[in-house]
């Protein structure tokens, strides 16, 4: 890899390339590139690409008795999907994505649409909607653990005043995993709001008042104009939406723990408990690879969408 | 009647969404409001009021001292401190380094290495965590602050960040410093980080932002009480406020750990919300 890199010449015949190659060669040479990427690549090998290998392989080493490596086979997936705790994971962090995902950014963009003129009632609520962006994944789970605290908790104090009471929205097993779902939401739907503002700020208002002139409504317009020239800022938060959904599980760690009964075991915290709880990392790294596997497929799905989505600017 | 009052009827609807608008805005702006309130309001044991949203006009300290007492929150501050600075000053040299290259360096692999780059940004290290602390483990880091720190020195979202900003940036200002005698490194430190100023605040904001805000890598790679981060010890209190009911100390921890992000953010609200844009993934 050095040595391809210290070779490699400067490419492109085209006499534009060659003019501007030969004005930046003095001080720029490929040799130089690879001392300007070498601090990187190392770190993203010690930290990335290794890790990754190294998952494989310990997914695929078999332990025998005293955790001394005995051979190669799959007997940590056997183990692995013989757990039904994975398998309620995996269907768990399936809810939990649809749940959080569309709502969030179905409520994103109705927020956007409707504060995106620069008012200053509009970007005092802006900013409310924005705060719990800020805030730590685990000071919300904090402060969800009174909101949600059956009696005295402020969810249900505020709901016996209308005659609903007595919900103990994290200690059942039916409703664990939508409290964990309202939750998220109300983190992360500023996030996903802040991008659609922008989104929304590149479609020419012309395309609006052409429209209103020709008769269409405020729906229509959204409908036919608003939501077609989004679709790339949302094709974008949605990717960011579903990592999110693989990868943060501090709420869940800290308010559940994956119970009562499973109900909120996602699959990073069934990594979490395997590896740091129970010590078992051979299914701890086979359920990795398995995530790995998922988020790769994700992002070369999605190459061209995180590399548009790099290009946001204010 | 809609014929009769058309101006109403079509007023109706916006004064709808205000009123949508205005109910969720207070939803979404409840549990932060719970959360000053409770932090300086006194409640008598037993009570049945923790939830009530009206402010104490008696405000007092208590729960404060109370948290400072039960946790150690100056070492928490100092080491959430060090990872986040230190994380962040081996990011800005190794993503300006990086970024230059990419921006203006044209070599063998280029877009190949590019896309191994990408792939970063999605397998964060969270999903990472198990081989991860092995590595660890294996470099004599475990339990550490640096061992806390390292799997984030390299970024390849601040390198994309980076390479966006040069690319920005004209090359006639480079060509300049270099007629002028400068060499390859006083070019970039003098001449290009300056102008990319920008594009290094943006990704400062948002780095220091998600590690301050990290939980499930300091608490996988560190044991002893002495290298806990904020958002770690802040767990404790949970635990302990459910057995003992006592939730303005919860409301004042967790004020205590989100704070300075909080009011860092009210004041500069244009530049975190340009710096989210700019960025994209955290």
């Amino acid at each position: 890899m050095a040595q391809a890199l210290a070779d490699a010449a400067i490419v492109g015949p085209r006499p534009e390339r060659l003019i501007e190659a030969r004005r930046t060669r003095g001080f720029v040479s490929a040799h130089a590139a690879f001392w300007l990427l070498a601090p990187s690549l190392f770190l993203l090998f010690l930290f990335t690409y290794v890790p990754i290998l190294e998952a494989l392989m310990q997914a695929v080493s078999l332990e025998g008795f005293g955790g001394k490596f005995s051979g190669y086979g799959f007997g940590n997936f056997q183990r692995l999907f013989a757990d039904a705790s994975f398998w309620k994971a995996l269907s768990n962090n399936l809810v939990y994505g649809l749940g959080t995902v569309a709502p969030s950014i179905a409520l994103a963009v109705l927020i956007a649409v409707a504060l995106q003129d620069a008012t200053r009632l509009n970007a005092f609520l802006r900013t409310v909607i924005v705060f719990p962006v800020v805030l730590p994944l685990v000071a919300v789970a904090t402060l969800f653990a009174f909101v949600l605290m059956p009696g005295v908790g402020l969810l249900d104090y505020h709901l016996a005043k209308l005659g609903i009471s007595g919900t103990n929205w994290l200690g059942n097993p039916d409703t664990a995993l939508y409290a964990i779902i309202g939750l998220s939401i109300w983190k992360n739907a500023g996030y996903y709001m802040l991008f659609v503002l922008a989104g929304l700020q590149g479609i020419a208002p012309e395309l609006h008042e052409a429209a209103k002139l020709d008769g269409a409504g405020a729906f229509t317009r959204f409908l036919r104009i608003t939501l077609p020239l989004l679709k790339p800022t949302l094709a974008f938060i949605l990717v960011i939406a579903m990592i999110n959904v693989v990868t943060q599980i501090d709420h869940v760690i800290v308010l559940t723990g994956g119970g009562p009964s499973d109900s909120t075991n996602i699959l990073l915290n069934y990594i979490f408990q395997a590896a740091h709880q129970q010590g078992d990392s051979g299914r701890a790294a086979a359920a990795t690879v398995i995530s790995v596997a998922a988020l790769l497929s994700l992002s070369v799905a999605s190459l061209k969408t995180l590399e548009r989505g790099m290009h946001y600017e204010s | 009647m809609r014929i009769a009052f058309p101006p109403t009827s079509r007023r109706a609807l916006p004064l709808l969404a205000v009123a949508c608008l205005c109910g969720l805005a207070l939803v979404w702006s409840t549990p932060l409001w719970w959360m000053l309130v409770a932090c300086v309001r006194t409640i008598p044991y037993g009570s049945t009021q923790a939830a009530s949203l009206v402010p104490d006009l008696h405000p007092t300290a208590e729960h404060f001292v109370d948290a400072f007492a039960q946790g150690d929150f100056a070492r928490w501050y100092l080491n959430t401190l060090i990872v986040t600075l230190g994380i962040l000053m081996v990011q800005l040299v190794t993503i300006t380094l990086a970024g230059y290259a990419f921006a203006r360096m044209e070599f063998r692999g280029r877009n190949l290495l590019f896309y191994l780059f990408l792939l970063q940004l999605t397998l964060a290290p969270p999903i990472l965590i198990v081989p991860n602390t092995l590595m660890i483990v294996r470099l004599g880091l475990y339990d550490s602050l640096p061992g806390v720190m390292a799997p984030y020195f390299a970024s390849a979202f601040g390198v994309f960040l980076m390479r966006q900003t040069f690319k920005t940036i004209p090359r006639d200002f480079e060509e300049a410093a270099i007629l002028d005698g400068a060499n390859f490194a006083q070019m970039i430190r003098l001449v290009l980080v300056p102008l990319a100023r920008p594009g290094l605040i943006a990704f400062s904001i948002v780095s220091l932002t998600s590690h301050w805000n990290e939980f499930l890598w300091p608490l996988m790679v560190t044991d002893s009480p002495d290298k806990m981060v904020l958002t770690v010890g802040l767990t404790s209190f949970v635990r302990s406020a459910e057995q003992a009911a006592d939730w303005g100390l919860v409301a004042a921890a967790t004020l205590l750990v989100a704070g300075p992000l909080l009011i860092a953010f009210a004041l500069f609200q244009r530049q975190f919300v340009n710096s989210f844009l700019f960025t994209g993934i955290k």
